[in-house]
């Protein structure tokens, strides 16, 4: 499988990257070789062979509703690139 | 000789008798450091006052007679994507470079209350992501036996700084190899537990259903130790197993007579000769020791590699979709709205390699190619899993070397990373499975160190350390020290 320059912009916009010239084209070369590659896997047969999703026979984990002590909130901010009010402040999401 | 070429128990002995101090071995960790960082580079942060202090507070135990931990007064350097709190994270990523975690990982927490000093927060390969740790965003770090060569990675400085004696022990945290495959290179223990057995709770996730912490140390003995202080279950982490944990330093009986190993012929094949000539010759050795070994086949082999980089790439692309810029790193001048802020922020802090992972993901979860990708890697996984599960019916451990070659020259395949990824071939069946493996010293092939890999059953670390174990005490591989 050989994917395009165009395949490779679409997956950016999802992926929230901006990509130079030179990284689309490297990456439209890199990725076609890692996707051609995983087409090895096509010469298994898999029909009927469940997935693993995780290699722990695990369910979901519940625990009982009760409040305990969390992160304070300032310490909480001290990472924060901008904060305003107890919250973090990012720019007009609507433009 | 340096005090790190003490046995744990000597170390505790001469503490107990006051012939040494906590504080003296902090300092000797320092002294190493001065001496030798500025060539082997494991290190990005360093914290010699906290570290300082705390020996001074366990020197004050000593005195006192209060009760002491199990790794009382060693120094340890933390793998840089175990957040520790108030000194720097980075995950090797200019992301993070301003980041100064606010809590401690389960890992570092049960370290401290073990009594360990940390030391400093070692180099990698940015967000584990690499064998060589030339992906870190800020240097790359060097092997110590050959400084032209790179030390493995993505665990490489944590493997490096154990070898050059710049900490006592090290974690690593291993997804696909990233504690083995250095610890291989770098001619020191490195021990990835059973996929559970460790929480991973304040471990920056790269791909969650892979992902485990472990130690890298200078014998088997540290690393039981080691597990001993770390392992168990935590209501942080849902994904932590709540397994009884074994007592890993009396399981190292010396005894492994009657040991059933298999040996996967895959494992032996397109692999340095010198490498497989160490490999055979441990076998002979754990065969005098009364262990027999035969010959199997684990047929999905091949497969592994091209299975493990779709799952773990669509794992890292959905768990670094939290780098955003918002609420902690480093937010890119952006000049527009939000969209804008996300897209500069992710493109401006992350490097070439997460970036191509971040790619290789979002593509096979991506719409029309889910099926064709991910779940069929997911179902291979499980054709992976099946070998190992019918190999371990009749076998109580399976034994190959760690990597197919030693230390590879620095430069040599940044610019192929498809060859990069073919170096862990032998540990990513491993992760797949989820079980346990180890690698310990087994020689040399032109004065780098051969790593040979001892893996287990599900959460039976007892087994693979007593093995490894009883191998080193017979052998004398892991006494060698690179000249430095």
């Amino acid at each position: 499988m050989s994917i395009t320059t165009k395949d490779v912009e679409h997956v950016a916009r999802l992926a929230r990257l901006n990509l130079t010239p030179e990284e689309k084209e490297t990456f439209t070369d890199q990725l076609s070789a890692i996707l051609q590659y995983a087409e090895k896997l096509n010469e298994l047969d898999t029909d009927g062979v469940e997935p693993t999703t995780h290699v722990l026979h695990l369910s979901n984990v519940m625990r009982d509703d009760v409040v305990k002590e969390s992160l304070p909130a300032e310490k909480v901010f001290l990472n924060a690139p901008d904060e305003e009010d107890g919250q973090f402040k990012v720019p007009a999401v609507l433009e | 000789m340096s005090l790190f070429d003490l046995r744990l128990q000597e170390i505790h002995n001469k503490l107990h008798a006051k012939e040494l101090s906590v504080s003296d071995l902090v300092g000797e960790a320092f002294e190493a450091i001065r001496q030798k960082d500025e060539r082997i580079q494991a290190y990005l942060t360093l914290d010699e006052a906290g570290a300082r202090a705390a020996a001074a507070r366990l020197d004050n135990k000593l005195v006192s007679g209060e009760e002491k931990g199990l790794l009382f007064g060693l120094p340890v350097g933390i793998k840089d994507n175990m957040v520790t709190e108030g000194l720097r994270t980075t995950c090797a990523s200019q992301f993070l470079s301003n980041y100064n975690p606010i809590y401690d990982g389960t890992a570092v927490t049960k370290l401290k209350q073990a009594d360990s000093v940390t030391i400093g927060k070692l180099n990698m390969d940015e967000f584990a992501m690499g064998g060589s740790n030339e992906n870190s965003s800020y240097h790359p770090t060097r092997n110590p036996w050959d400084l032209s060569r790179v030390p493995g990675g993505s665990s490489g400085g944590s493997a490096a700084a154990v070898a050059a004696g710049e900490a006592y022990f090290t974690l690593g945290s291993d997804t696909g190899g990233s504690i083995r495959q250095p610890a291989s290179y770098c001619g020191v223990v490195g021990l990835k537990p059973t996929y559970g057995r460790v929480s991973r709770y304040g471990l920056v996730a790269f791909a969650s259903s892979l992902d485990q912490i472990g130690p890298v140390t200078k014998n088997v003995e540290d690393a039981a130790y080691v597990l001993q202080a770390i392992a168990g279950y935590d209501a942080k982490d849902s994904t932590s197993a709540n397994v009884e944990v074994d007592d890993y330093v009396s399981a190292l009986t010396g005894d492994i007579k009657g040991l059933r190993i298999a040996v996967p012929k895959e494992y032996l094949e397109g692999i340095d000769p010198k490498v497989k000539e160490a490999v055979l010759e441990a076998l002979r050795v754990l065969e005098s020791l009364g262990a027999v070994w035969e010959e199997v086949s684990l047929p999905h082999t091949e497969y592994a590699v091209a299975a493990y980089y779709l799952l773990a790439s669509s794992e890292a692309s959905s768990n670094l979709s939290r780098f955003d810029g918002v609420r902690y790193g480093v937010r890119a001048d952006h000049g527009g709205g939000l969209l804008d802020l996300y897209h500069e922020s992710r493109s401006q802090g992350f490097g070439p390699e997460v970036k191509r992972r971040i790619m290789l993901g979002t593509y096979a979860l991506s719409s029309g190619y889910y099926d064709a990708y991910y779940l069929k890697a997911q179902k291979v996984r499980t054709l992976i899993k099946r070998d190992f599960d019918q190999t371990f019916e009749k076998y109580d451990v399976i034994i190959g070397p760690t990597a197919p070659t030693t230390a590879f020259q620095l430069g040599s395949q940044v610019d192929d990373p498809l060859t990069m990824y073919l170096n862990d071939i032998l540990t990513i069946p491993v992760s797949l499975a989820g079980v346990p493996a180890l690698s310990v010293p087994c020689g040399f092939a032109d004065g780098l160190p051969v790593g040979l890999q001892i893996i287990g059953k599900a959460f039976d670390e007892s087994t693979i350390l007593r093995t490894a174990h009883a191998y080193e005490v017979h052998t004398e591989h892991h006494k060698q020290r690179p000249v430095l």
